[in-house]
């Protein structure tokens, strides 16, 4: 019996109040942005927003609480913006989105940072005192692939070497964290800019490295569309993930069930069911649909876990709408019992 | 097909203009905001105030003038009111346009955010959008008025689409609404409008759904009104030549931001329309020298004659400090001005504008 499992990547919408809260404190240009050393009010202020976003959690009814990755001014592209060996140059457009963060320009030994252990440290403290203080956490990264491809070497000479280095910080980074029941490696650049020919397992060796890190499950969740059909195989039988996550929003899904079809799947899947980047909230019987259709084509459907997910982070919505989106996948699991 | 420019050009030339070559000159529309007036937007959303809504009308009247004036001191043919009443460029039209809800700012990046409005039905056109700014403004105005809109492309790509099957169909309805508000604003005597399409820029594979709606726009909108399209910030050799086909009069570039690097693209093939050329940057602080505009004015005598050539800045201005949009504005004209005289008196020579003397 597969069990189904609500959960979210997280990199959630600030709270209305902290964005005029914080865009007073820290201000607008590029060198105002998050450098992973504040203090004072900027980092009181993320506390609270914290918390905002674990008690949202916890009131949707999510099977995984995340930290809501509300420090997050550069997205993805985090963990390495605010490293210590890495300069930020100029502000460059996120995907194909009217977002932009800053380019990492990475000029010296990746070594451990410890910027996300912390803040899911706070995040774990929060659940433990809360009235679920038993809800399972879920941590967040970036997955290497795609930080490597969002991010300028300027320090380890060639891509096979950077891709390494990246996924050997992104591993150090995910011992120190807290336990956690799940981790959501995001790995968009595998459908935008994929790997070129022949270079599929440097990137799934890369991903394998950091899940190799962690007790915990570990779904590459992928988006924007279908992965290339060879790329898919590669990751099934390579990036040692429990679940590959797949969209079922962006771009055609017959291609994704195509390549589950044709090259079979991880153990676990992990769907992308509502749409990160619209407001149209989905019914909960309607991402229930969406599940079945899925698991209804794909041979062997008896997954171990099915993820519910967004499709993508969900940044890109007002506060309210990203809400009600956590509410539908709850509610989704709900209607499929 | 590129519309008709030269039956309409001639009618934005002051009759007591000094030369006897003409460079029209213009601006994009934003312009930036006096401070006192900001305070005033602040000021009528403050419960504890006495400052009401019809103060802030005044506010934006008074503000018009002042702006709509103060291109008229600048020298400028063809003036705008500095977009004053506009908070921004969607979320202007988006609360004007049955269809579309607010939610919440969103994040564009770092602590910079947007009202994304939510297309949740099938758009409609209520009341009139800019006629009454274009009547306030043509009102005080001693020079012809020019009147920027947000194209369709940008009011429906950068919006959530709730409501249509795609955002394709979304941009085609909204075009209907535009051609709408352009018969309006055309009965109204406006003679000048620029469809502005920055979202053109990001996705620039998109052409064939702009060129589209552009035919929508200009149905039935007689050749006597100039219809500019300005898209900045882009790599035009992925739209260009496709824009001859734009059913448009004057295209407007931003190219002073990239020193005319992108100029050959519009060498080859011929371009079309007019050219708009950006002859001073939007977001530098710093005030080009009259010289300096000079040489880039001769930039676009590369790609069109003096009689298709349209001078204006890369972009709006609203971002710089007033002081410095002004003495941009100011020198842009003067500039314009002696590069008229020097083709004139045969010291450019339009075939080799780069030549020396």
């Amino acid at each position: 019996m597969t069990e189904r499992v609500a959960a979210t990547p997280g990199i959630y919408p600030l709270p209305d109040w902290a964005k005029g809260t914080l865009s007073d404190l820290k201000g607008h240009q590029k060198g105002d942005l998050l450098s992973g050393d504040e203090g004072g009010e900027i980092a009181e202020t993320y506390d609270e927003v914290r918390a905002e976003f674990v008690d949202d959690q916890l009131e949707a009814g999510l099977d995984r609480v995340v930290e809501g990755q509300g420090r997050w001014d550069d997205m993805i592209a985090h963990p390495l913006a605010v490293h210590e060996g890495v300069e930020t140059g100029g502000i460059v457009r996120y995907y194909d989105n009217n977002n932009f963060y800053r380019d990492p320009r990475v000029v010296d030994d990746l070594g451990f940072s410890g910027d996300v252990a912390a803040e899911l440290e706070a995040a774990a403290d929060l659940i433990a005192g809360s009235a679920a203080g038993d809800a399972p956490l879920a941590a967040t990264l970036p997955g290497p692939y795609s930080l490597a491809e969002l991010a300028t070497d300027e320090h380890y000479g060639d891509d096979a070497a950077f891709q390494a280095a990246v996924a050997d910080f992104l591993a150090g980074e995910l011992e120190a964290f807290p336990a956690h029941e799940t981790l959501f490696l995001l790995e968009p650049s595998l459908v935008t800019d994929p790997p070129a020919d022949g270079t599929e397992e440097r990137a799934t060796d890369a991903i394998a490295t950091v899940a190799g890190a962690t007790d915990a499950d570990v779904v590459v969740q992928t988006y924007w569309g279908a992965l290339d059909e060879k790329l898919y195989a590669h990751l099934v039988d390579e990036a040692d993930a429990d679940a590959l996550g797949l969209d079922l929003v962006a771009g055609d899904r017959d291609d994704t069930v195509y390549n589950v079809q044709e090259y079979g799947a991880t153990d676990s899947v992990s769907l992308g069911l509502v749409d990160g980047q619209n407001t149209l909230i989905e019914e909960p019987e309607t991402v229930a649909e969406r599940v079945e259709w899925f698991e209804g084509r794909v041979p062997a459907a008896d997954f171990e876990t099915t993820y519910l997910t967004p499709n993508t982070e969900l940044f890109y919505l007002p506060e309210n709408k990203y809400r009600a989106k956590l509410k539908a996948l709850a509610a989704a699991t709900e209607v499929l019992e | 097909m590129v519309r008709n420019p030269s039956a309409n050009r001639a009618q934005f030339r002051p009759a007591d203009h000094p030369n006897e070559s003409f460079l029209l000159t213009t601006v994009v529309g934003s312009y930036p905001k006096p401070k006192w007036l900001n305070r005033a937007d602040e000021l009528v959303e403050d419960p504890d105030s006495k400052f009401d809504d019809d103060d802030l009308e005044e506010a934006h009247d008074d503000a018009c003038r002042l702006i709509t004036h103060e291109h008229e001191r600048a020298g400028l043919d063809t003036v705008v009111d500095g977009e004053m009443r506009r908070n921004e460029m969607v979320e202007f039209f988006a609360e004007r346009i049955d269809g579309y809800e607010f939610n919440g700012p969103v994040k564009v990046w770092g602590h910079n955010y947007f009202d994304k409005p939510s297309v949740v039905e099938d758009v409609a056109y209520d009341e009139p959008w800019l006629v009454d700014e274009f009547a306030f403004t043509t009102n005080v105005a001693e020079r012809p008025v020019k009147v920027p809109i947000t194209g369709p492309y940008t009011l429906g790509f950068w919006a959530f689409n709730e409501a249509y099957p795609s955002t394709e169909e979304l941009v085609y309805d909204l075009a209907d609404l535009v051609n709408e508000e352009i018969e309006k604003l055309v009965e109204a005597g406006a003679r000048y409008v620029q469809i502005d399409e920055p979202a053109l820029a990001t996705t620039p594979e998109d052409h064939a759904i702009v060129g589209e709606a552009l035919d929508r726009i200009v149905s039935g909108i007689d050749e006597d009104v100039r219809i500019g399209l300005h898209v900045c910030y882009g790599d035009y050799s992925r739209i260009y030549p496709e824009i001859n086909d734009f059913p448009i009069d004057e295209f407007d570039v931003e190219l002073c931001n990239g020193d005319y690097e992108q100029i050959p693209t519009f060498q080859d093939p011929e371009f079309e329309p007019d050219l708009a050329l950006g002859v001073v940057d939007a977001h530098t602080a710093e005030i080009e020298p009259v010289e300096e505009i000079k040489a880039n004015i001769r930039q676009g005598l590369r790609v069109v004659p003096p009689e298709k050539l349209t001078i204006s800045p890369d972009c709006g201005l609203k971002l710089l400090p007033r002081e410095i949009a002004y003495g941009k504005t100011e020198n842009m004209v003067e500039a314009a001005r002696q590069v008229e005289a020097e083709i004139d008196a045969g010291e450019i020579d339009v075939d080799a504008p780069l030549a020396d003397d």
